[in-house]
């Protein structure tokens, strides 16, 4: 399996009228081909911002890091993400060598145009291909991600299909252009639980058929258990957690992971009462000191939470947690 | 992370109370502030209104007839000087003008400055009488204690061009003042009814609206102003005019009154109220109106320069204020002969200051609406 | 049902005008289609069903919010005794005392120009439940510890609170006027998982407390499955299945209710690819198939389910289900 991308100390800060926010501190991850990476976390924690990194597509205001290093290996040779300038040199990346996908799929069609010529725009744009071809992929994408009737679909417009199809739709945009990276930012959070259930699998199909790498980015555990290979739990713009899907659903390191696994409703023992993680997520202006966690942490061993930043320890060969309970220095583990 | 010490964290703390307990007026107040074109809009906008408002006192002469200079017609403006040939003063004077019939012009009247005569610039000057707030004044902020002083000029008819410009503005703007309040009184009434009720009544008062709002204003106004009487006095064309810009104007603030409306209340607190058995003015009176309050007050602020606009435009061409009542407008019309553009251009200074307030006002009605701009933050 | 239900709902059919053509009948899309439950006093109902299933508007027209076309929804607290059809102008004023509503969205919910105490006051304001501002406030305070609101923070803006806290506000809100049934419709959807467990359990501990009656909507069976003592699962409009928590997901009948229980991903990552998956998408409400409304997607549906529309039929113990092959599917 050969490297697809790396992150190496990813800190984004935004200037905003109450003073500059971070919304990503110091996030390092790789990503091979065929691997999907499940990025978990709530809100503000900078889950959505880093995959947007990828692709520079965070708003003006964003403020990259000195330290930031952006590398994408593509055919050619690697790519310093952070060197490109400006559009034109990061079209390669953006729709071409990476592709996203949005949580509303009303929100990334555009209302007035076809989905059919909103694909077909999308090939011409990134590939050699003239418009006929475009049209002939496309067609035989939507009804790959199992459309039915795709000639029909091709010349409808977004409001005309269903938000499952409309979701089916978006990935089949997204897969036209063969990406190495797939994106998926919250895809089927806003979708009924038994669609979500035909979504995942097909993402899964593709992900064996293409070969390519996704980045699945979600806060509902269940849904990375099931489709993910290894992930990486982020809290308030700090990446905690980093392992195998089994090692870190199975035998959760960080205390933040643990108390997100607890605080789940599962279906196994129905009588169990619901623990929440006490207190309430920091707002990103007020982001504790030390261990971002430290406010609700219900594992605090002394002052050093609150004062020393963690850096990554080694749980497990694979799995690791930026915490001080595993810091081999502590001496306790 | 920087050390920080306890009066830095109190101010902290502070700060970020102040923010949660701010209103959405405050808020939109500081992020106004920090915009520097609005600022700078604002002040501006202030000066121009004070200085509006207390036109008779800040300026030396009437502007109407009574008030004009027989002897100085198209005069250039005086330069105030502090220091000469014969030394420096630190009162400010001008000089004297001298008139005599000089035989190189065919006998015709020349005026000369006298650069060795100075006239000094006095300060609350007495002058010709007036009526500020409902009390009459006759002091002027400066005048010259013999003579004229006319820091812009006069006109054909001697008429001092800068006690004309400020009560001018003043004019302009209480016409435009009149204009935008008939026009939001009719916005709110017919919008908020189309928006709160919706349905058929919305769709025919729309029609109403839209039919009003092609009436195209300048061929209404000419044939208004063939309808005007002759007999009417100054005031009551002054008060016509800003009563017909007030209804011409009303469709375009009601529409966007109806469609604050419409979305404000579909909106979830709105149904919270209603749940609780709130009546119509209730949700109407404490959801609904402070929900628009501000984008009304920017639509407002906005409009008014159009008001300005409009008047002016109907006073160039002669179809609304009249002298001796002088607008801007009224004011701009004597600008249009090509004598005037080759020989008197300080007749062009009304102009400037035409264009200053007008921009002035797009300035802090871009502001404003900038800074009340969705106040819908931190969303999932 | 050893004592009265609080509030039943009798062949309740909710349906909505289209805008159609002037001429001919006029269409309409059904969003509740006669259904008929009973909700016990002190009982954490919950409803549940994906878009289009009618759950919001059922809950709805149990508040009359929505316009109940057939049928009828009856409250009976001990005190008052109320048919929702036939309300007087009075009654629906007493009622909103009784009953009240908690939204999804806590965005949305709180009016962003008022102060959170306002906000929680106006209920008691335009009710006319107190008689001096002394008293408003009293009452506020009251609620607002109930509902573990910092007292400090009543007099700020909605905007200075998260999501978890705004949600608080808004159940305060609800629960201010003492009501005896509150309707809670997705209100802990829109929060952080850390969060939900949070208000849930607050809405638990107030249940208890106060004596209250919750009807739950909700479209993620695993919440529902630890909070709720009942559950009724909608399709399309239709009662599908109602049955006591434990026998709903330890032996659910209808196939609509074992898909939608497979559908859910598991924790466990090697539990993958058992689920039962449906295929196709969930009807348009204005164009619903005939006879029973899932046969389009079921994978065990025969002739007589593409014609013949099922009825409600007991299955136990007060688990009821409308399908006609439930029995011979569940050996």
């Amino acid at each position: 399996m050969s490297r697809l991308i790396d992150v190496e100390h990813l800190t984004l800060q935004f200037d905003t009228d109450e003073g500059r926010i971070t919304a990503v501190d110091d996030v390092s991850f790789s990503l091979e081909a065929g691997e999907v990476m499940g990025l978990v976390g709530e809100s503000g924690s900078g889950k959505s911002v880093t995959a947007k990194s990828l692709m520079k597509l965070n708003p003006r205001n964003a403020v990259y890091g000195p330290d930031t290093k952006i590398t994408l290996h593509l055919d050619d040779g690697p790519v310093d993400v952070m060197s490109l300038q400006n559009d034109r040199e990061m079209k390669v990346v953006r729709g071409g060598a990476i592709s996203l996908i949005f949580q509303e799929p009303m929100a990334s069609f555009a209302p007035a145009i076809s989905i059919g010529d909103q694909m077909v725009e999308q090939l011409m744009i990134h590939t050699d291909f003239n418009k006929a071809q475009s049209k002939e992929l496309s067609i035989e994408m939507l009804d790959r991600v199992g459309i039915s009737d795709p000639s029909t679909r091709f010349g409808q417009y977004a409001f005309e299909l269903s938000g499952g199809m409309r979701q089916r739709a978006m990935i089949a945009m997204a897969l036209s252009t063969k990406p190495k990276l797939l994106i998926a930012d919250e895809p089927t959070t806003a979708l009924d639980v038994t669609i979500q259930a035909q979504v995942i699998d097909l993402m899964k199909d593709l992900v064996a058929e293409f070969g390519m790498g996704i980045i699945f980015i979600t806060h509902d555990l269940g849904v990375i258990a099931q489709t993910a290979d290894k992930v990486a739990v982020m809290y308030l713009g700090k990446l905690v957690e980093q392992g195998t899907v089994r090692d870190v659903i199975r035998k959760p390191a960080h205390p933040y992971t643990r108390g997100l696994i607890a605080a789940l409703p599962t279906l196994d023992d129905i009588d169990a009462p619901l623990t929440p993680i006490p207190g309430d997520i920091p707002s990103p202006l007020e982001r504790p000191p030390g261990c971002v966690y430290n406010t609700r942490c219900q594992e605090v061993i002394g002052p050093r939470c609150s004062a020393q930043v963690p850096a990554f320890s080694e749980v497990q060969p694979g799995h690791a947690a930026a915490c001080h309970l595993y810091d081999p220095a502590e001496g306790s583990a | 992370m920087a050390k920080r010490n306890i009066y830095d964290a109190a101010v902290d703390q502070s700060a970020k109370d102040a923010y949660f307990t701010a209103s959405q007026g405050q808020l939109i107040w500081t992020r106004f502030k920090k915009q520097k074109a609005a600022m700078v809009g604002a002040w501006v906008l202030v000066v121009l209104i004070l200085s509006g408002l207390f036109a008779p006192f800040l300026t030396p002469y009437d502007p109407t007839i009574s008030g004009r200079d027989k002897d100085y017609l198209n005069g250039a403006p005086n330069a105030v000087h502090f220091c000469d040939h014969n030394g420096c003063s630190l009162r400010p004077f001008i000089y004297e003008l001298e008139r005599s019939r000089s035989a190189a012009t065919n006998f015709r009247w020349v005026t000369e400055i006298n650069t060795d005569k100075r006239k000094y610039v006095q300060f609350f000057v007495e002058g010709s009488p007036y009526t500020l707030a409902f009390m009459t004044f006759d002091t002027h902020l400066f005048g010259v204690e013999d003579g004229f002083i006319h820091l812009f000029g006069t006109d054909s008819t001697g008429k001092d061009i800068f006690s004309r410009t400020f009560h001018a503005i003043n004019t302009s703007l209480a016409v435009g003042t009149i204009g935008v309040f008939i026009a939001f009184v009719l916005a709110l009434i017919i919008g908020g009814i189309s928006g709160y009720y919706g349905g058929w009544v919305d769709s025919v008062i729309q029609m109403v609206t839209d039919a009003v709002r092609t009436i195209p204003a300048i061929p209404l106004f000419m044939a208004l102003a063939a309808f005007i009487p002759d007999t009417w006095s100054a005031e009551e064309r002054f008060f016509f005019i800003s009563i017909i810009l007030g209804f011409i104007g009303w469709p375009t603030l009601a529409r966007r009154v109806r469609t604050h409306l419409l979305t404000e209340r579909n909106q979830e607190y709105v149904l919270a109220a209603q749940l609780c058995g709130a009546s119509s003015g209730h949700v109407i009176r404490k959801h609904l109106l402070p929900s628009f309050t501000s984008y009304i007050i920017v639509d407002l602020v906005i409009s008014f320069p159009y008001m300005v606009l409009s008047e002016t435009a109907l006073s160039f061409i002669g179809l609304g204020l009249k002298d001796p009542v002088n607008s801007l407008g009224v004011m701009l019309q004597n600008v249009t002969s090509a004598d005037v553009l080759l020989n008197y251009q300080w007749y062009f200074i009304p102009v400037i200051f035409f264009i200053v307030l007008v921009m002035a006002f797009v300035f802090v009605g871009d502001g404003l609406r900038d800074a009340a701009d969705p106040y819908g933050d931190t969303k999932k | 049902m050893s004592e009265k239900p609080l509030i039943t709902a009798q062949n309740l059919s909710v349906h909505y005008a289209l805008r159609g053509g002037l001429i001919g009948p006029k269409p309409f899309v059904r969003a509740v289609e006669n259904v008929s439950l009973d909700i016990a006093p002190g009982s954490f109902f919950g409803l549940v069903g994906e878009s289009g299933s009618g759950k919001t508007t059922l809950g709805r027209a149990m508040l009359r919010a929505a316009p109940i076309s057939k049928g009828d929804v009856l409250f009976d607290d001990g005190d008052v005794a109320y048919s929702l059809k036939e309300l007087g102008k009075q009654e629906l004023k007493d009622y909103r005392k009784r009953a009240q509503l908690i939204f999804q969205d806590p965005y949305a919910a709180l009016s962003p120009r008022m102060t959170v105490r306002d906000i929680i006051a106006e209920p008691l304001e335009v009710m006319g439940l107190t008689k001096s501002r002394a008293e408003t406030d009293e009452r506020v305070r009251e609620i607002a510890e109930k509902c573990r609101l910092n007292v400090e923070h009543l007099r700020r803006f909605p905007h200075a609170f998260s999501g978890g806290q705004r949600q608080r506000i808004s159940i305060a809100r609800a629960l201010v006027s003492a009501p005896k049934f509150i309707v809670a419709d997705e209100s802990v959807a829109a929060l952080d998982v850390s969060i939900q467990a949070d208000v849930l359990n607050l809405l638990k501990a107030i249940q208890e407390d106060m004596g209250l009656t919750f009807l739950f909507i909700s479209h993620d069976l695993s919440v529902v499955a630890h909070v709720c003592d009942h559950v009724a699962v909608m399709y399309l409009g239709r009662l599908v299945e109602t049955a006591p928590t434990r026998t709903l997901f330890s032996a659910p009948r209808h196939p609509y209710t074992k898909a939608l229980l497979s559908a859910i991903p598991s924790l466990d990552p090697d539990d993958r690819g058992k689920a039962q998956k449906l295929d196709g998408e969930i009807p348009s409400p204005t164009n619903p198939p005939p006879g029973c409304k899932f046969q389009t997607r079921c994978p065990m549906a025969i002739d007589r389910c593409r014609v013949e529309e099922p009825i409600l039929e007991s299955a136990g113990v007060e688990h009821n289900v409308a399908c006609h092959r439930w029995k011979e599917l569940a050996n």
